[in-house]
């Protein structure tokens, strides 16, 4: 089961970005738990300044903009 | 070029739908249609087109000079950056927190953050088309004076003893960085392309509404409200109008993209510059639920006084440009 963290402060596209996760997960039949994090704290953690953010089992893999389904496929391998 | 649209409205209204050009509906509709092409021409071609130099640019890389630079020139420099880089208020707070853990100065981020909502390209490409260039070189340069000026007093009263304990935090254990975005690999013209078409959808789906209000109160100010009313009742700058304009503005929270056509009407109709300056600015940067989102990372007292510095910035432009166009 993976761990993925989604970063950002509530806006349209991090919910987008849950929401694909989610769905590229089911497709290819991962286990994952998607939790979706606004806490500065967080941000500050990982070093994050562009929203939405991606953190993979505790790896930042993405910053700044919603990613497409191919680098989301990568990441659940 | 943006003559095609006064054409299309011409077309559009006097034509097809026969309208007389000098009737209060007429002049409405005008307005309205051409306003409506012209800025949804505009944004989608502007949008794009930044969205793909920004697919590039390195808001680390912004730290990163910030960091090392002097404090003069650091207030200078953090207007400037936040005058150019277009970013969407939701990164307010992890681009406050990446800056103020960087070591970056409080006074120096908000003078990034303060400008960066009043001048983005945007803006100022409208600005440029509706109400002409004298204006928009007044704005674009009290915009980047209220960010230097904010952010020196911000310095000055030590705003970072004002900030919340784990943002004052990282502010005193900061490190500089280590260069690991430097990097980055660039990005081909097709990934480029993906992520200006992401951003054109998600700005134009937020925007698209404030385009309808702010050019249909232009339309209703341009074509109802007579041409001498407010030439007779706020044309000479009464000192009391700048205040009440910035007051009003505030409740009125909207982008630079509503605000602009009805600046457009309201200068037309005889307001004077700096009241309708300091209007649009209050609109566009004063605004509440961007506020509420600082309070993550700033105490209420800090907020308060950025408030306040910003009320009182809008109110000292509006007077002094109105001053300057009475001489």
């Amino acid at each position: 089961m993976k761990e993925i963290k989604v970063l950002g402060s509530g806006c349209s596209k991090c919910i987008k970005v849950a929401e694909l996760i989610q769905v590229v997960a089911n497709d290819c039949g991962v286990q994952v738990n998607v939790v979706k994090e606004s806490s500065p704290q967080v941000m500050l953690e990982y070093g994050v300044m562009k929203t939405p953010a991606v953190v993979v089992d505790n790896q930042l893999m993405h910053s700044g903009s919603v990613p497409d389904r191919k680098k989301v496929e990568q990441w659940l391998k | 070029m943006l003559s095609i649209f006064t054409k299309l409205a011409d077309w559009l209204v006097y034509g097809v739908f026969g309208l007389v050009p000098d009737s209060k509906i007429g002049g409405a509709a005008h307005f309205f249609v051409e306003d409506t092409t012209k800025i949804f021409f505009l944004l989608i071609v502007m949008i794009y087109v930044i969205a793909l130099v920004r697919a590039s640019l390195d808001i680390e890389r912004v730290r990163d000079y910030l960091a090392k630079n002097n404090k003069f020139f650091g207030y200078l420099m953090g207007s400037t950056f936040g005058a150019i880089t277009p970013f969407c208020s939701c990164s307010s707070i992890p681009v406050f927190l990446g800056f103020t853990s960087a070591g970056v100065p409080v006074g120096i981020t908000m003078s990034f953050l303060l400008t960066s909502p009043l001048i983005n390209e945007v803006a100022v490409l409208l600005l440029l088309s509706l109400v002409g260039w004298e204006i928009t070189i007044v704005y674009v340069l009290v915009g980047m004076l209220i960010g230097i000026i904010g952010g020196v007093f911000l310095d000055l009263i030590h705003a970072e003893k004002l900030l919340q304990p784990f943002a004052l935090k990282a502010y005193e254990t900061a490190t500089t960085s280590d260069g690991e975005y430097s990097h980055r690999p660039i990005l081909s013209f097709s990934e480029r392309h993906e992520f200006a078409k992401t951003e054109l959808l998600d700005i134009l789906s937020r925007v698209w509404k404030w385009v309808f209000v702010g050019v249909g109160l232009g339309a209703a100010l341009h074509g109802f409200v007579p041409g001498t009313w407010f030439e007779e009742n706020l044309g000479s700058g009464q000192w009391w109008s700048v205040p009440v304009a910035v007051l009003a503005g505030i409740p009125l929270y909207s982008n630079a993209t509503g605000v602009i056509p009805v600046m457009e009407s309201l200068i037309v109709k005889g307001l004077p510059v700096g009241t309708t300056l300091a209007f649009c600015m209050s609109t566009v940067a004063a605004s509440f639920p961007e506020f509420i989102l600082l309070k993550q990372v700033m105490t209420w007292k800090l907020l308060a006084i950025i408030f306040f510095l910003l009320l009182m910035s809008f109110t000292l432009v509006g007077w002094l440009v109105n001053m300057a166009s009475i001489f």
